[in-house]
């Protein structure tokens, strides 16, 4: 009965891709913790640049560092965050669309752009979408260090201060919940000013600057970006083990469904083959 | 009440270090800077080095990789690149960091490559000192 042992090979095979799926769900899920866990101590370190940052822009309103010209558009620059593996459902999808409909919506204004991609991902796809990539950056791993991402982020702050290019977007996925995650897109340079807080203290005061403060306030402003990038890349990373997590389990459950209908299909056809047998055994006996 | 500073130290990738001290010696960029309690504001870059934390009889060793430093009169705030506490230097891993920059140096004459491997040698260089000064007070091992 030929039947009924291509269904059992059926169960088989995927009764072995749900322990693939159920497995690579767990790993997601403590990867996810740990990639949460790391998201939220980087957020002490923005905050505090943010707030000397403040500082600054209430002490020196009339500053204008280099990183924050705005000047009229003529040409682009992304930093795009991707994830270096698959299997984390719509993730990178997402954030592909929305750089090819920036790009799109910027090109029809006659503005080109250049583009510094993290991750496989994001690489394989703008690659075979003949982008202008500057920089690109892969194999970070589970636990990515801001020394990794100096190139990317270092190739884009320094075309933009060149002059290159006139506005650079960061493109990665904000964390919402372990369920939602959201693709983003914003204006990292040119950096916006920082809010004055609201309560203007009653005297003007100002740091004392060593050596100086044009060189103090590069070094704070560039650090400034590069932790933007950076909480942007770790973000992404919870989000890729948040996502991949649900992929996972919805694989798993399905699996699991689909288990459950080949084995009635395989109960049914087994009985349909005893029936027949028994109709064939009376029949012959009757006849004879 | 003795007068103590707020000491907060984080890096991008963690908060390091969260506290109240009497006093702070920090790496600054012009040379060592030691920080008491209303210092004037004062915001300037870090070298390599250490930071001490001093609060009573107890000092608190940290290392920092470069950064920026940010003082106000109740608070001192280090935005280090990387920190660490000194106790956890490895000695042997630092020593052996310093050999493989040193060697790099030895064999590049590209500009932009000699600059990086000087500046890790540098590092490293610090790194050693820390540890070196904390095992003759007898604080390591």
């Amino acid at each position: 009965m030929a039947n009924a042992k291509e269904i059992r090979g059926q169960i088989k095979s995927v009764k072995n891709t749900r322990k693939i799926t159920r497995a690579m769900e767990m790993v997601a899920a403590s990867k996810m913790r740990r990639a949460q866990e790391r998201m939220r101590a980087a957020r002490p370190y923005a905050e505090k640049i943010r707030e000397v940052l403040g500082h600054l822009a209430q002490a020196h309103p009339e500053y204008e560092h280099p990183l924050m010209q705005v000047r009229p558009i003529k040409k682009a620059g992304f930093i795009v965050v991707t994830t270096d593996r698959g299997l984390c459902g719509a993730l990178n999808v997402n954030v592909l669309r929305n750089v090819v409909h920036k790009m799109h919506d910027l090109h029809e204004q006659g503005i080109n752009a250049d583009l510094a991609v993290i991750g496989n991902k994001g690489l394989g796809f703008l690659r075979r979408h003949n982008a202008h990539l500057v920089a690109e950056l892969n194999g970070l791993g589970d636990k990515p260090r801001l020394t990794d991402m100096i190139g990317p982020i270092r190739a884009m702050a320094d075309a933009y201060a060149k002059g290159e290019v006139d506005v650079v977007y960061l493109v990665s996925s904000r964390f919402v919940n372990t369920m939602l995650q959201r693709a983003t897109l914003e204006q990292l340079l040119p950096v916006e000013k920082p809010e004055v807080p609201a309560e203007p203290r009653g005297e003007r005061w100002d740091y004392i600057y060593e050596p100086e403060a044009r060189p103090v306030l590069d070094r704070l402003l560039q650090r400034y970006v590069e932790s933007v990038v950076y909480q942007a890349v770790i973000e992404h990373l919870a989000c890729e083990q948040s996502a991949r997590m649900v992929a996972m389990k919805n694989a798993s459950d399905n699996a699991k469904r689909m288990v459950g209908d080949l084995q009635l299909a395989y109960n049914k056809a087994r009985q349909a083959a005893i029936t027949q047998e028994i109709a064939e055994i009376s029949a012959g006996a009757a006849a004879v | 009440m003795a007068m103590t500073i707020d000491v907060q130290v984080v890096s991008a990738e963690g908060s390091i270090y969260a506290g109240v001290a009497d006093m702070v010696v920090a790496p600054g960029e012009m040379g060592e800077l030691g920080i008491l309690p209303r210092h004037a504001p004062l915001l300037t870059g870090l070298r390599p080095g250490e930071l001490r934390i001093i609060h009573g009889a107890a000092t608190e060793y940290l290392f920092v990789n470069g950064g920026v430093l940010e003082i106000q009169p109740h608070l001192v705030t280090v935005l280090a690149d990387s920190a660490e506490r000194a106790t956890d230097i490895d000695e042997a891993k630092a020593m052996a960091a310093k050999q493989a920059a040193e060697a790099r140096m030895a064999g590049q004459t590209d500009q932009m490559e000699y600059a990086a491997a000087q500046a890790e040698l540098l590092e490293q260089i610090a790194r050693l000192k820390t540890v070196r000064r904390l095992r003759d007070q007898g604080l390591l091992r």
